[in-house]
Parts: structure tokens; sequence; C-alpha cells
């Protein structure tokens, strides 16, 4: 007789209280496939951990926010903001897309060159720029967003060595209502730093100033921000023309559009507190038309919105290394992925879901990883069906900064995988080796032999 | 009269534990109810019985596609869980 499929013994108190306002959880259905791609295979042929990205996903959260703005304003362009995925295939999707590079260092900067990016289609933001970047961007016709003073006065110096101009625009912070206020970059709108910053480029015939950029915050939680924002940004604009005659090409509203993680100590998931796309889009388009700009003389609205459109395409795969028990009776799980790909979850609760068939029991848990070191918590407290070794799971909406942020400790930085419209999957990043690691590192002569 | 099964060397069960078919436990000595599955059940239910550990080893492999060591591993975590729970109390 065959016998009966074995699961866990476990026991779980009841206990009587108020009721869940938000019913039963029903989230539990495992997630066997992403894009049609089953999970078991992926782990199989590209090892666990693994980050996926699905194309798919990338092009449609694109086309929904692009639809978004361009029916509500007629000229925008995105900029795909490399910091937050810097993967070149991630980016050349968003390129296709028609997005232009939004780029924070040297670095990115001659990464998007690389991938095919016109230099005129090139934002350098950021504080750390240095002359050779300034000369490079120069040539490059990129726009060069200037983030404080001495950056202005070395670009003049830098302009008047090479007998060139650039085009520019300023970053501004300001008060939006929301604290705490980013003012550690740019010039600030309160105090009149960035109305006195636009007087000294008008005062060098060799900068152009082409646009205004701000970048309010991350993660924000409310669409009126950004008509704050937007408006402070096009009264800057209005006196421009006003006192010089000159129509600002371009708003750049910059990002910090929130994506539907839900952040540690939010009572609510994230989907059901975040403002949609379409309500920034109406916050920020909808400022600038009824600001009384002439229609012929409307700025481009650029945006660089990083997290809200890549966040959904990624998902790490991982599996369960061991299940124990702690001191105080919680349950614990050992995954083989932690903090050091999964950066994101020092301030999200991430969404897992197992990955194969599971029963209706289950448990609250400790998820930790595998680094040995106590910080290693994916999730402090999470309700998942009862897991065993080798079990896997699927980490849902990693696409942002944790293929950026990720860190190089004790282990090997895995392989990430494209799955692409057709559903076929590609390695984007292979997995690093002893060898990569070791490429870097120099030995003195004296220290070659230890015996 | 003796309300207690004696299940190992050192622990016993409470042998007025009620059971249901669907998993549903009830423990009269503390008055606390509890849900468990399949294999909780039958391992409540071969406890009740008087089984040994290597009864209830010989129980799980025969009766589940579990071998020896998890069976090991599990039990011993389970047992812990029971205790605190003071559904098995250590004599």
């Amino acid at each position: 007789m065959a016998k009966i499929s074995y699961e866990r013994p476990v026991i779980t108190k009841l206990n009587t209280g108020t009721m869940n306002k938000f019913g039963t959880r029903t989230e539990f259905a495992p997630v066997t496939h992403i894009d049609g791609v089953s999970v078991k295979k992926l782990i199989a042929d590209y090892g666990s951990p693994c980050f996926v990205i699905s194309e798919r996903t990338i092009r449609n959260t694109y086309r929904n926010a692009v639809r978004a703005f361009k029916t509500r304003y007629p000229k925008v362009q995105f900029a795909w903001s490399y910091k937050t995925n810097y993967l070149n295939a991630v980016c050349n999707v968003f390129h296709q897309e028609g997005s232009w590079a939004e780029v924070v260092s040297i670095f990115e900067y001659e990464k998007a060159l690389r991938n095919g990016v016109a230099g005129e289609k090139i934002i350098f933001n950021g504080p750390d720029k240095s002359e050779e970047d300034l000369i490079k961007a120069v040539e490059n016709n990129s726009l060069i967003h200037i983030d404080h003073s001495d950056e202005l006065y070395m670009l003049v110096e830098v302009l008047g060595k090479i007998k060139k101009k650039a085009r520019v625009a300023i970053r501004v912070n300001m008060d939006t209502g929301v604290y705490p206020m980013w003012d550690r970059f740019g010039f600030n709108y309160e105090n009149g730093t960035a109305w006195a910053t636009i007087n000294k480029i008008f005062a060098h015939p060799e900068l152009e100033l082409v646009g205004l950029h701000c970048h309010i915050g991350t993660y924000m939680l409310t669409a009126h921000a950004y008509s704050v924002a937007t408006s402070k940004l096009c009264d800057l604009a209005i006196n421009v023309k006003y006192r010089y005659g000159k129509n600002i090409e371009y708003l750049d509203l910059g990002g910090g559009f929130a994506s539907a993680n839900t952040l540690k100590g939010s009572y609510l998931q994230g989907g059901d507190i975040i403002p949609t796309m379409d309500d920034y889009a109406e916050a920020i388009t909808s400022t600038i038309l009824n600001y009384g700009f002439k229609m012929d003389e409307l700025p481009t609205l650029f945006l660089e919105t990083g997290r809200a459109l890549i966040d959904d395409a990624g998902y790490l795969l991982g599996s369960v290394i061991a299940i124990k028990r702690l001191s105080d009776g919680r349950r614990a799980t050992i995954m083989d992925f932690g903090v050091n790909l999964l950066f994101t979850s020092f301030w999200y609760n991430h969404r897992i879901s197992p990955a194969q068939e599971i029963s209706s029991q289950t448990e609250d848990m400790v998820l930790y990883g595998p680094l040995c070191m106590n910080i290693d918590v994916v999730r402090e407290s999470i309700n998942l069906p009862l897991l065993n070794k080798g079990d896997q799971v699927v980490v849902h909406r990693v696409g942002a900064y944790n293929m950026t942020q990720w860190m190089q400790f004790i282990q090997m930085r895995p392989r990430i995988v494209m799955i692409g419209m057709d559903g076929t999957p590609h390695v984007i990043r292979e997995k690093e080796s002893l060898d990569t690691m070791l490429r870097y590192e120099r030995l003195p002569e004296h220290l070659e032999k230890i015996g | 009269m003796r309300t207690e099964v004696r299940t190992t060397a050192n622990m016993n069960i409470n042998k007025n534990i009620a059971i249901s078919e669907t998993g549903f436990v009830f423990n009269p000595l503390t008055g606390d109810s509890f849900n468990t599955n399949r294999v909780g059940q039958e391992i409540l239910r071969q406890l009740q019985k008087g089984a040994s550990i290597d009864d209830l080893y010989k129980h799980l492999t025969d009766t589940f596609s579990v071998d020896k060591a998890t069976a090991e591993k599990d039990l011993a975590d389970f047992f812990m869980v029971l205790k605190s729970y003071q559904i098995l109390i250590e004599v």
C-alpha cells in the first residue's frame, strides 16, 4: 500500500480575540511559474539562489507609466534611473522603449554610453563629478545637473579651459510638506539659494540653463507633494522667463514614486496605500498645465522614476537550508539568501511565496539568511506554510536596488536571469567565482608562502 | 485515578486530551484549544495508546513517506512544543 505523504507535525494554539478585519489570509498560493517558466526548472538550471527578471513586466509597467503621463501632457520624456538597476539588459529594455539615461556617477555615465545611449540623451546627476567627468559630459553634449556651488565653479573653470558651452540644469530642494526634507542635494528654493544660483548661471554665457530638476524623496506616499514640487519649479521657470526672456526647456521631477512593496512598520499592505501612477501623473501635469505657460512654451516633463518601474519585474528564488527552533519557542527558517542579496529587506517586509504545493497549515517564523552574522534577518516575523529543508521560495518585488546594492560578503553573488518576451530565460549576469574575487587581490612576495 | 499515559522515559501525555477527526485538540488541564495536522494527530493518538519512542518512529515510517532521520528530528521538535503547551508533562 502506498504511504501517505508526509508533512512535519505541527500544532498551533488557537487564540480567541478580536477577529482580523481583513479576514483569513489567502496569499499562500504557491508560485510555481514566472512568465510561464517553472521555478523548479529555473533553480535546477541556474542554481539557488538566483535572481529572475521578467522583461514582459518591465515593458508593461513602463508602458503604463508612459500612458499615465502622455495622455495628460503633450511633452514627456522618461530617463532610466541607472542606480536602481544598471544591468545592461535591464537598461536596454528601457532604452528600447524610448527611455533616456539618468546617471549619478561616471561609472554609470560610461555604462550608458557603452549601451549606445547618445551623449545628449544622458542626464548627469549627483554630487560627485570630477573635472574629467565634467569635460566628458560637456564634450558629449550631455545635460549636467549641478548639485552644489563647488560644482558650478568647477564647471565654469573647465569650460574656460576647453572653450566650450554646457547645457545645464540645477537641482532644487524644497519643502513639499514631507519630512524629513531632502535638502542635502541641490540648492534650496525657500531660502533663495536656487534663484541666486540661477542668476549666477545667467552671468556666465558659457552656461546655458535648459532645465530645472528636483527629486523630493523616495517611496512618496502622497502625490500631493509632487504638486507642491512642480509648482515651485514652475515658479522658478516663469521667473526665468520674466527676468531673462528665456524659456526653460524642461522640468525634471526626478523619481521617488512608490512600488507596491510593504514598508516595515506599515499596518496596511503597500499595494493598498501607495498612489497609482495616474495619481502622480495627475498631480504633476495638472500643476504645469494650470500654471500659466503659453501652450507653445510648455516645458518638456522629464521623469527619472526607477523603483516603481522595475520592482515588480524582479524575483529572487531561493531554498530552505534548515529549520530550527529558537530558545523562546519561535520557529526559525534559514534560507540560502540573506541581506547580502536582499538589501531592501532592511526596510521592506517582502512578500514571500512557497514554490511548491503546500498544505493548509501555516506557522509563524523568523526568516534568516545564510550569513554568519546576527543582522542577517530577511523577515523578523512571517506566517508561511510549513517549510522543509530543500523547499523553494519566491521573493517578490526585488527588482529595484537589490542588484546594485548587493554585498559580496563571504559568498559569491548568484546568476541573474531575464525571461524574455517569448518565455526564453537568458543569463544576463553570470554567477561570481573565487577567481572573480581573486582577480583584484595582490599578494606581496614575502607573504606568498605560509609554511 | 491516573490521568497520564507514560510515553517516554521521562514524559507522560495527558490522556484526557481530546482529538477530533479534523485535528482540533482540547487540553482539559489548561482549557487551551489547538489545531494540528494529520501527522500531529497520528502522533498524539499513538502517545495516548502508550506508544514508546521506538514504536512511534516505526509507526511514522511505516505509515508516511518519511525516513527515520527526518522523523527523529521532527519528533524531537514536536515534543518540545507539546511540552510547552502542557500536553506532554515531564515527570
